[in-house]
């Protein structure tokens, strides 16, 4: 079942460093996770499980202590080039406008960094395209810090789709704005996702945005960070807003929070 | 008038008020003008003397220039040095605290020894007093960036170097004007300090000697074009960092 997995976690341990190796203290644990191409997953837990050390490994910003990572075939050795990042503080250049912003991945990546110069205006029309998509167009030539909180979050995933990456991290992407703006963005991912077909890993602690974008919601334990239950989100897509209100849609969200109430009562009694 | 326009005015209204209360002062009190002169009489002695001043302001002027740019080129290497690498920010550090510590007027001596009397002592005592200040900035605006933005492009397969050219560099320009700033006012008092022992020329000399020559009105007039200069050129950096990273002085909106 491994052969077609676009990710690949095979026993995968990570300890920070060797003095926590030595002690047997890992940030997370013997994680199994085979994510088909296309897939959308996402991933739940409570607060300093070990959510984002996961996403550390699969970009190859960390290495594994023990077991390994293969992505597209190919084992991690280094950061990869085919995905892109954005995490819940938008992370944008204050001295670049939107626009350029956008472009800066396409001034790091191979194949767009050489020819940069020569395609600028090519790339330039991408990138204002994207935007458009994102509702955005229009503020391409403003500063970050001149947009609201949810329209700089926009001009993030811009900005990690940009090079059409295979792969999308998100870092709980949504977790500082609104309500209202959260689900008019949790719209703009669905979309994107449904026109590009990029892989998408999305780490969150809100269990509804979870069950409402993912294929696949995993739940994960509290230090030391494990998978403690796949859950396949069967709802029909395309999925609409409207969706969040049936009732086989809070029974998901509800059986998932049983999952971590129950984590988070086992986790106090160890601690008492 | 509003509060903006009233801002602008403030520093000028304090200026005429605080020479308008030492002139009173003077007069009152029937202060002798070889201990304290009076704004009027350091204007006089400004007037006649004003060729010999400027002669000695330009000198003490320029090699203040030559010093802060060697401090600027020095300060910035020695920056991104040690605020991209953990290592020799560990080793430079301590010891960088430590030269900074010293009173730079102590080097005047030792720098007459190796380069006599004249410039050099006085270009190199501004360069040691004003090049840590830049020094600092430029490597904690390079040392203090946000690990996220280094995820965001090292995900990307980014080299250091693009890390540091496009989001260091960058990021610590705000530092690197505001270190000008603080930088350019201690590069004179460097200057003055050194021409006051070791220079016959600058207004360092012209404080020592109008000083042994009883001219207290001249040698005030020394220490007010001093200042002058000093604001000038603070005031010239500012407009720059206002100009080239507003991004950095922006108002309450956003983050």
């Amino acid at each position: 079942m491994s052969q077609d997995a676009f990710v690949d976690f095979q026993n995968v341990w990570l300890a920070y460093n060797d003095e926590l190796l030595a002690q047997n203290h890992f940030a997370v644990e013997d994680i199994n996770l085979q994510v088909r191409q296309g897939e959308f997953i996402a991933i739940v837990g409570p607060s300093g499980c070990g959510k984002s050390t996961f996403m550390k490994l699969t970009t190859g910003l960390k290495m594994p202590s023990k077991g390994r990572i293969l992505v597209d075939g190919q084992p991690v050795t280094g950061p990869l080039k085919i995905s892109g990042m954005a995490f819940q503080a938008s992370s944008l250049l204050p001295w670049r406008t939107t626009l350029d912003n956008v472009l800066l991945p396409l001034e790091i990546v191979e194949p767009y960094r050489s020819n940069f110069k020569q395609k600028k205006a090519e790339y330039v029309e991408r990138a204002r395209k994207l935007l458009n998509t994102v509702g955005l167009g229009g503020y391409e030539d403003k500063f970050p810090w001149q947009l609201s909180g949810g329209m700089q979050q926009r001009a993030s995933i811009c900005r990690a789709l940009i090079h059409e990456p295979k792969m999308l991290l998100l870092d709980e992407p949504f977790g500082a704005l609104d309500a209202f703006t959260r689900e008019e963005l949790w719209c703009i991912l669905r979309d994107l996702w449904t026109e590009q077909k990029f892989n998408v890993i999305l780490v969150t602690h809100d269990l509804r945005e979870s069950v409402f974008l993912a294929d696949t919601v995993y739940v994960m334990s509290k230090s030391p960070g494990r998978f403690v239950v796949k859950r396949e989100i069967d709802l029909p897509r395309p999925r609409d807003l409207e969706i969040t209100y049936t009732p086989e849609f809070t029974n998901i969200v509800h059986e998932l929070r049983g999952h971590i109430g129950a984590m988070r009562k086992t986790g106090t009694a160890i601690n008492q | 008038m509003n509060n903006k326009t009233l801002e602008r005015w403030a520093p000028w209204a304090l200026l005429v008020l605080s020479i308008l209360i030492w002139e009173g002062l003077c007069r009152a009190f029937n202060v002798s003008e070889f201990v304290f002169p009076s704004p009027s009489r350091i204007a006089q002695q400004t007037i006649e003397f004003k060729d010999v001043i400027a002669g000695h302001a330009w000198r003490t002027f320029w090699v203040t220039m030559v010093g802060f740019g060697i401090a600027i080129v020095v300060g910035v290497l020695l920056g991104f040095i040690i605020g991209s690498s953990r290592l020799a920010y560990a080793a430079v550090y301590p010891l960088m605290t430590a030269f900074n510590a010293l009173p730079k007027a102590a080097f005047v001596p030792i720098l007459v020894v190796w380069f006599g009397i004249g410039i050099g002592p006085a270009i190199l005592t501004a360069f040691l007093i004003s090049f840590f200040p830049i020094m600092v900035n430029i490597a904690t605006g390079l040392a203090t960036l946000e690990p996220e933005l280094e995820d965001v492009l090292r995900v990307l397969g980014a080299k250091r170097w693009d890390v540091l050219v496009k989001v260091g560099l960058p990021r610590s320009m705000p530092y690197f004007y505001g270190s000008l700033k603080v930088a350019i006012t201690l590069a004179f008092v460097g200057t003055t300090v050194s021409e006051m022992t070791a220079s016959n020329e600058g207004i360092g000399y012209l404080l020592i000697s109008a000083g042994s020559a009883m001219q207290m009105g001249l040698a005030f007039s020394g220490l007010v074009v001093v200042g002058a200069m000093a604001m000038i050129m603070y005031e010239l950096f500012s407009a720059i960092e206002k100009h080239t990273t507003g991004w950095a002085h922006r108002g309450s909106q956003g983050e």
